[in-house]
C-alpha cells in the first residue's frame, strides 16, 4: 500500500477576520474582550479619564478649579454587569459577586468604598422568592463590607428576553490624598503577589455547567477585598498597583499591567497558589489556572524589598492566608508575561483569546 | 490529542446495563464510563479520556522509568561507560 | 494527582536532558505524531532541553486541525437548523469553516452546546425528544470507542432522534504518508500514547519494518516525551528498527480488546480527506450500515457545499513537518489564535498555536540580544 499524500496541494482554511455579531467571548475579559471596547467604545468615549483603563476611574471634585491636589477630593467611580449561571452556587450568588466586584474594583484601585447603586434587570416569570433571596444576600453583602446601597433601578424585560437576572453595581469610594495606584506604575524589580489560590470561583460555575459538570467540594472565593487592602496600604504605603483578576484571570490582569507600565512580567510556575481540585479539574478540562476568573482575590505590584513583609501582614487577614509572590517585574520583554516551570521551559502567558472551552485534546 | 487523565477508581455501578464508575481525579469526581476496562475495580487507577477510562494504570510498569533513574543515579556518572545492556529498560 | 505529578519532577527530567545527551553522536529528526505530545514538548521547553543535534518535528496529531473543510461547513449547515441541538467537544467550535465557525452560528440563535463527552450528548437526546440532537464525532482511535460507545447505545435504547456527524481519522496511515512523501525527512517517530492505549501497537510494527526506523511509543508528561526521546535515540544511534514501548502503564501490546471490539462493531475503515493534508486511503472511520441512520450526514443530505479554502499559509506543509511554525511568512502577523489562517493555529494543540502561545517568549529575547 503506497499512501503517499500530496503535500505540495495542500491547502489552509480562509481567515475568520471579523466576527459581524457580538459572541459570548466577547465578555471572556480576555482579547475578544479588549478588541471590542478598543474598536467600538473607546473611538466614541475615548478621554482620559476612560482610556487608562483602571478598574475604577479617578476623579476629582472641584467645581471651582481652586483645591490644590492635596487638598482635592478625589473620588473612584466605578461599574459592573453581572450575569452568571447558576443564580446560586457554592460559595455566594449573583447577589453577592454584585456587591463584591464593584466593592473591590473601588478597593484595588486604592479607595474606600462607601456609596452602590444596583439596577436590577428582571425576565417576566422570575419568581419573588429567589429574588428576595438574592436581595437579602446583597444586603448582607453591603453591610460586611461597609457600603450603602443608595440608589437602584427595576426594569422588566419580556419572558425569553433576559435570562431570569442581571444585575449592575455602580460604587463611589473617595481616595486617600497620599495613595496613586496605578496600573501604569509598575517598574522593573518590582514584585507581583496575589492574594490566595487562583480559579477557585471559575471552576466552581464550571462544575455546574450541564455537559461538562463534576463534584467538587470548592466554592467560589467572592468576597469583599476592602479590609485586605486597607491592611496592605497601611503596612505598606508604596504599593504601585493592585488590581482584582476577575474575567480572563491572572493572565488578563499582568497582560494589562505588562502593556500599561511597559514592562516585562516574569511568573515562577511553582509558586502560583492552585487548589489540588482546581488544578485537577483544569487538567482534565485541558484548562490553565491562569485564565480561570477569581472573585475574591488581588494581585499587587510592590518594590521588591518590600514584597515579603506585605506577604506576612496579607497572611495574618483571613482573605489573604494564602498569599504568595509569584513574579516579577523586568525590563526585558515589554508589554509580555512570560512563565518559567520549574523544569526550565518558559512561555509566554498571553491573553485569553476567547472563551475559555474544555478541549479533548 | 486525546487529553487522558489519571484518576482513582471510587465506587462503580451499571446504568444503561453499561459498567460505570465514579473516579477521583484529586479531589474532583466524575462518573465515568468503564465498559472498555471490565478489569477495573475500585481502588485501581484508570486513564480517563471524554468521559471513558482507556486502560488500567499498571502500577509495576509506572515505577519503571524512577528505577531506571535510580539505577542511573547508582552507576554515579552516566558517561563512566557501563555495558549499554544494563541501561536496557524495554519491556 | 498520582501517576502525573511526579513525571513532571525537575530533577527526573534533568537526569533524562543528560541521559540524552549523553547518547547523541549525529542529528536525527524525531517526529512526535500526537498534538497532546507537541503541547507538552512547547510548554515546558522540552526542545530546549535537548541538544543541538536533535530535532523535533511536530505531526498531524490534532483531530481539530485535520478536520476538513468540507465537513465543518457540513457541521455549521446542521448545526444552524431550528430542529437541531448541536453538541461539540469545546475546541471545534473555533475552528473556521468557508465563511463562519461554530461560535458564530452560536451568535445567530443556533442551539450549540459544548459537552466533555458524547455520552453527554446522548443524555441531551434522551432529554429533547423532540429534536435531533447532533454530535460532532471527531477524533483519532482514542475517542473513537466513546464515539462508537455513544451510537452503540442509542439504537440499543432507541434514542432515534441522535445523530453523529463523523470525523475519524487514523494515526498509521498517516504516518506512513508521511514516511512515503518524497520530502519525508522523519528518522524516528514518538508514538502517540493514548491511541495505542486503545489500539495497541502491533500495527506499528510491519510500519518500522517497512521504512526502516524506531517507534517509541510515548506518554505525555515530560518525563514521558524525555524518556521517548531518550529510547528513540538510543535506537537511531544504535540503528535498531522496531517498536519500544515506553508508555508501558497505559499501553498493552494488543491495546484494549473491549475498546477495538466496540469499535469494530460500529464503525468501518474508509478513505479520509485530512484537512491541509488532502485524501489518505484508508485513513478513518465511517459508521457501518447498520448504524446508518444515526449519521448526521445520512440524514439531513447536506448539499455538496461551495468550499473556500485560501492558500496563503503552509499548515499542510507544518503538518507534514516539512516546515515549522516560525518558518512560515503568515506566522504572528496575519496568522495568530484570534485570527487563524491555518487549521494549525486554530487548536490549542496544532503546532503553529503552541509555537505562538508557549515560542513569543524566545523570539521577542532573540531580537534584544
Amino acid at each position: 500500500m503506497t499512501n503517499a499524500a500530496d503535500f505540495d496541494r495542500s491547502v489552509c482554511p480562509t481567515p475568520r477576520q471579523d466576527h459581524e455579531r457580538v459572541l459570548l467571548g466577547h465578555g471572556s475579559g480576555g482579547r475578544l474582550s479588549a478588541d471590542l471596547v478598543g474598536r467600538v467604545f473607546l473611538p466614541e468615549f475615548g478621554n482620559e479619564v476612560l482610556s487608562a483603563l483602571e478598574d475604577a476611574a479617578t476623579l476629582t471634585i472641584d467645581p471651582r478649579g481652586e483645591a490644590t491636589r492635596d487638598q482635592a477630593n478625589r473620588i473612584a467611580f466605578t461599574t459592573d454587569s453581572f450575569v452568571v449561571k447558576p443564580l446560586f452556587f457554592p460559595g455566594g450568588d449573583i447577589g453577592k459577586l454584585a456587591v463584591h466586584g464593584t466593592v473591590n474594583d473601588l478597593a484595588v484601585s486604592g479607595a474606600q468604598p462607601l456609596y452602590l447603586s444596583a439596577a436590577f434587570i428582571l425576565e417576566e416569570g422570575f419568581q419573588i422568592d429567589p429574588l428576595r433571596r438574592i436581595v437579602r444576600s446583597m444586603r448582607q453583602a453591603c453591610a460586611a463590607a461597609g457600603v450603602a446601597l443608595v440608589t437602584g433601578d427595576t426594569k422588566v424585560v419580556d419572558r425569553g428576553k433576559g435570562d431570569q437576572i442581571f444585575i449592575t453595581t455602580t460604587g463611589i469610594g473617595v481616595h486617600r490624598v497620599d495613595r496613586d495606584l496605578s496600573i501604569h506604575n509598575a517598574r522593573p524589580g518590582d514584585a507581583v503577589i496575589v492574594s490566595g489560590t487562583i480559579g477557585d470561583h471559575g471552576i466552581t460555575i464550571m462544575s455546574t455547567r450541564e455537559g461538562i459538570e463534576f463534584e467538587t467540594a470548592l466554592e467560589s472565593d467572592t468576597a469583599p477585598l476592602n479590609g485586605l487592602v486597607e491592611a496592605m496600604l497601611e503596612a505598606c504605603p508604596t504599593i504601585r498597583a493592585m488590581r482584582d483578576p476577575t474575567r480572563g484571570g491572572v493572565s488578563s490582569t499582568l497582560n494589562e499591567l505588562a502593556v500599561a507600565s511597559h514592562v516585562g512580567i516574569v511568573l515562577d510556575e511553582a509558586s502560583l497558589p492552585v487548589k489540588p481540585a482546581v488544578h485537577s479539574a483544569c487538567e482534565m478540562l485541558g484548562l490553565d489556572p491562569l485564565y480561570v476568573a477569581n472573585e475574591g482575590k488581588l494581585i499587587a505590584v510592590v518594590p521588591g524589598d518590600r514584597a515579603e513583609p506585605l506577604v506576612e501582614v496579607m497572611r495574618r487577614h483571613p482573605l489573604g492566608r494564602d498569599a504568595a509572590v509569584i513574579g516579577r517585574v523586568v525590563s526585558e520583554h515589554p508589554a509580555m508575561v512570560v512563565l518559567r516551570n520549574a523544569i526550565g521551559g518558559q512561555r509566554v502567558v498571553s491573553l485569553l483569546a476567547g472563551e475559555q472551552l474544555p478541549r479533548i485534546c | 490529542m486525546c487529553l487522558g487523565i489519571p484518576g482513582k477508581i471510587v465506587q462503580t455501578y451499571r446504568e444503561h446495563d453499561v459498567l460505570m464508575g465514579k473516579v477521583d481525579f484529586g479531589g474532583i469526581f466524575k462518573l465515568v464510563c468503564l465498559s472498555l476496562t471490565p478489569e477495573a475495580e475500585v481502588g485501581r487507577y484508570v486513564v480517563v479520556h471524554v468521559g471513558f477510562a482507556l486502560q488500567v494504570i499498571d502500577e509495576t510498569e509506572a515505577n519503571k522509568v524512577f528505577e531506571f533513574l535510580q539505577y542511573m543515579d547508582d552507576l554515579g556518572e552516566l558517561d563512566d561507560g557501563g555495558p549499554d545492556e544494563e541501561m536496557e529498560i524495554q519491556p | 494527582m498520582r501517576y502525573q505529578q511526579e513525571y513532571r519532577d525537575p530533577a527526573a527530567a534533568r537526569k533524562l536532558q543528560h541521559a540524552i545527551a549523553e547518547i547523541t553522536t549525529r542529528p536525527w529528526s524525531i517526529m512526535e505524531v500526537c498534538g497532546g505530545q507537541t503541547h507538552t514538548i512547547v510548554r515546558y521547553g522540552i526542545d530546549e532541553l535537548l541538544p543541538e543535534k536533535i530535532q523535533l518535528v511536530h505531526g498531524p496529531g490534532c483531530p481539530v486541525c485535520v478536520t476538513p473543510l468540507e465537513l465543518i461547513d457540513k457541521a455549521i449547515e446542521i448545526a444552524s437548523r431550528d430542529d437541531v441541538i448541536f453538541c461539540s467537544f469545546g475546541d471545534m467550535l473555533r475552528v473556521p469553516g468557508s465563511h463562519r465557525d461554530l461560535f458564530d452560528v452560536k451568535a445567530a440563535g443556533g442551539d450549540v452546546r459544548v459537552v466533555y463527552s458524547p455520552l453527554d450528548a446522548l443524555k441531551i437526546a434522551d432529554q429533547n425528544p423532540n429534536r435531533t440532537v447532533v454530535f460532532f464525532a471527531v477524533g483519532f482511535e482514542t475517542t473513537a470507542p466513546a464515539n462508537a460507545m455513544a451510537v452503540w447505545q442509542a439504537k440499543r435504547r432507541h434514542i432515534d432522534n441522535f445523530a453523529v456527524l463523523v470525523s475519524h481519522v487514523l494515526v498509521p496511515p498517516a504516518m506512513e504518508a508521511i514516511l512515503s512523501s518524497p520530502t519525508n525527512r522523519v528518522q524516528g517517530f514518538l508514538g502517540a500514547g493514548h491511541v495505542c492505549s486503545v489500539m495497541g501497537y502491533e500495527e506499528y510494527e510491519p510500519l518500522a519494518e517497512k521504512y526502516h526506523l524506531p517507534i517509541v511509543v510515548t506518554g505525555f508528561e515530560p518525563i514521558d516525551l524525555l524518556e521517548g526521546i531518550y529510547r528513540c535515540v538510543r535506537m537511531l544511534e544504535q540503528g535498531r528498527v522496531g517498536v519500544d514501548n515506553q508508555y508501558a502503564r497505559a499501553v498493552r501490546r494488543g491495546g484494549s480488546p473491549s475498546a477495538r471490539g466496540l469499535m469494530d462493531d460500529v464503525f468501518q475503515v474508509s478513505d479520509r480527506k485530512w484537512r491541509g493534508i488532502g485524501v489518505i486511503p484508508r485513513s478513518g472511520y465511517r459508521l457501518r450500515e447498520e448504524y446508518q441512520r444515526f449519521d448526521a450526514e445520512h440524514r439531513f443530505s447536506v448539499e455538496q457545499l461551495q468550499v473556500r479554502e485560501s492558500e496563503t499559509c503552509l499548515s499542510g506543509m507544518i503538518l507534514q513537518g516539512t516546515r515549522k511554525p516560525s518558518e512560515c511568512p503568515a506566522f504572528g502577523r496575519e496568522c495568530t489564535p484570534e485570527h487563524p489562517l491555518g487549521a494549525t493555529m486554530v487548536s490549542s494543540e496544532g503546532a503553529c498555536a503552541a509555537y505562538y502561545h508557549h515560542g513569543r517568549f524566545r523570539e521577542a529575547t532573540a531580537m534584544e540580544s
